[in-house]
């Protein structure tokens, strides 16, 4: 188990995490999701103890990161792809870690042998690809069996099999009663591989729970409709109960309130609808809508306009 | 799949355990990543070839001038010092592969591998020292005595040559070598405090030759006592049978004031080390 305790990380005057309070269970997978730069990252490398958090603090097992003896028997991790030195070969880079940790070399062939690296086990790191390295980090994560693992966006850079290869090891990994953190800023890939979220918004909590409860809360139905007359329809579904969000082509988005009520509204009102059509919203839509107040970075659209209300 | 219907599967790895290792453990992965990288090999191969050529070649051009040489230049020459000359050249390039030994941890990202498997990090530091030295002081060692034994059976009748036995010779020989290993351990020190690898080489630099350079413009009166302290100044002491008077220190005072840098630089570049994000 991992818990993460009142942590709150400044560089310079920006905070990157702050009083993040969580705990990660054991035996099964808990997805850490968050937008670009809301500190995923940054809390990962505080609970392996490269970063120092400025208050509060992160342990294993109810022991902090760097009081652990041989720690990659312990925690295993994969945080950057690629953090390796090129000029070293993919077996040479594995072979320190496991000497530094009195890991038997027997091994550092099996986990090459797990992640698909045996053919390019002693050419140099430099000349993999994206997902070759990715490999190679999470064989480096798994070297000392440890019981806690940490993946920092593992299927970036992966193929469709890889993506699936990896989606089945972390099951498998959590199944066998290990402590799985994953990061990711994709809800729909965490929908598939995950069992519990922790999700996090400009550095602090937004929520934590089960996907179950996620999904049940906030992957809610609502109706698209189109109208020459949003602003008097809007008034009167709205005095039904109705929730109604204006989208940016002018859209009203109604939840709360069915198809036939918006149409029979409408109807004798005298308003004529150009669409009426029933939604669902994606995982991916609630994610979006939880952390838009949290959002850092906004793309904006190619018109101009700034794709959300909340530029900065 | 077998279905497990009893509560939560506890995990136990399946990896024998082993007593915690000490330091044994950490030392031999530091000797893996030094030898495992090509800029290793190549930096201590060009070392020797500079380091013994340049013994060669002035050993030849001294015994083919010998007879144009004036009596007090024939009475001054001390061929142990000349022979060691090269050891210039393996000072700037030990401190080259120092600075990479440690920077190249940063620059690649290394350094994040190495700490999550020891996290108490001053032991890193620590082992990544010893092994350096040890290397750097076998191959400084090895080309001391190279460039000696080559520049030695150059120099025939009648240019007088040196040998192990007589006074001195010994100390300059085996200093030559060990000038190089704490110089090298000194570089490594400024690269964990700089953790650029140009910034770090030009650090070294600037302290091994640049500023002997600018002082040597500078009136005597001034520059004199501070250039007994530049590690030029003290490693030519060490490398020459004769005494170098009032203007350096003795070798071995020299010597010591060597390691105090090193010890400096290596410790405030491990409580930095312990102090930053990695
Ligand atoms: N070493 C650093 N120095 C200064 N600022 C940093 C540093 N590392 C992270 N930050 C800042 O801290 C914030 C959180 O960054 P972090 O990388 O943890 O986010 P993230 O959730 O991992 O983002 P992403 O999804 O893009 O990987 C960002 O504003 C980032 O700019
Ligand atoms: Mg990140």
């Amino acid at each position: 188990m991992i818990d993460v305790r009142g942590v709150t990380k400044r560089f310079k005057d920006n905070v990157a995490v702050d009083d993040l309070n969580f705990e990660v269970p054991t035996g099964v997978v808990t997805g850490f999701l968050g937008p670009n730069g809301s500190g995923k990252s940054t809390t990962m490398r505080i609970i392996m103890g490269l970063d120092h958090a400025d208050q509060g603090e992160a342990v294993i097992n109810g022991t902090p990161y760097s009081k652990l003896a041989q720690p990659l028997r312990e925690v295993g991790a994969l945080l950057e792809a690629k953090a390796i030195h090129p000029g070293r070969t993919a077996f040479n880079h594995l072979w320190f870690l496991a000497q530094s940790n009195g890991i038997p070399r027997r091994r550092v062939h099996d986990v090459i042998e797990l992640v698909g690296l045996d053919q390019v086990a002693n050419r140099r790191v430099g000349k993999f690809s994206l997902g070759m390295g990715q490999r190679l980090g999470i064989a480096a994560a798994l070297l000392g069996d440890p019981g806690t693992l940490l993946f920092d966006e593992p299927i970036n850079g992966l193929d469709p099999e890889g993506i699936l290869w990896v989606r089945n090891l972390l099951k498998g990994l959590a199944s066998e009663g290990r402590t799985v953190f994953v990061s990711s800023h994709l809800m729909s890939e965490m929908a598939l591989t995950a069992d519990h979220l922790v999700v996090i918004g400009r550095g602090r909590l937004i929520s934590t729970g089960s996907v179950g409860d996620f999904i049940a809360t906030n992957a809610g139905q609502y109706v698209r409709v189109r109208t020459p007359r949003p602003d008097e329809l809007e008034g009167l579904l709205e005095a039904q109960g109705a929730q109604i969000r204006r989208e940016g082509d002018g859209s009203l988005s109604v939840s709360n309130l069915s198809a036939e009520q918006i149409g029979i509204t409408s109807g004798n009102a005298g308003i004529f609808l150009y669409e009426l059509s029933p939604q669902s919203a994606s995982l991916e839509d609630a994610f979006m809508e939880m952390t838009r107040d949290s959002v850092e970075y906004h793309g904006h659209r190619l018109d101009g306009a700034t794709a959300t209300t909340n530029g900065k | 799949m077998a279905m497990n219907t009893s509560s939560a599967t506890v995990w136990s790895s399946t990896l024998a355990t082993t007593r915690p290792q000490r330091t044994s453990g950490l030392v031999r992965a530091e000797w893996t990543k030094m030898r495992t990288v090509r800029s290793t090999v190549w930096t201590l191969l060009a070392m020797a070839v500079i380091t013994l050529g340049i013994a060669a070649l002035a050993a030849s051009t001294i015994a083919s001038r010998w007879n144009t040489f004036s009596v007090v230049r024939r009475l001054t020459f001390d061929p142990t010092s000349m022979s060691l000359r090269g050891l210039l050249f393996s000072q700037l390039i030990i401190g080259v592969l120092g600075v990479l030994v440690m920077s190249a941890e940063y620059g690649t990202g290394t350094i994040r591998a190495t700490l999550a498997a020891e996290p108490r990090r001053a032991r890193v530091l620590i082992a990544k020292s010893a092994v350096f030295f040890v290397l750097a002081a076998v191959v400084g060692e090895v080309l001391a005595f190279g460039g000696f034994l080559i520049g030695q059976s150059l120099l025939t009748s009648p240019v007088p040559h040196a040998t192990l036995t007589q006074p001195g010779v010994l100390r300059a020989v085996t200093g030559g070598g060990l000038v190089i290993a704490v110089l090298g351990l000194f570089a490594l020190g400024l690269a964990t405090i700089i953790r650029h690898s140009a910034g770090a080489i030009t650090a070294y630099v600037g302290v091994l030759l640049v500023v002997p350079i600018i002082l040597q413009t500078l009136p005597s009166s001034f520059s004199q006592p501070i250039l007994k302290f530049m590690p030029f100044t003290i490693s030519n002491a060490m490398t020459s049978v004769a005494s170098q008077g009032s203007s350096a220190f003795s070798p071995w005072v020299g010597f010591a004031i060597l390691v105090g840098y090193a010890i400096v630089s290596l410790a405030i570049g491990g409580w930095l080390l312990a102090k930053r994000d990695a």
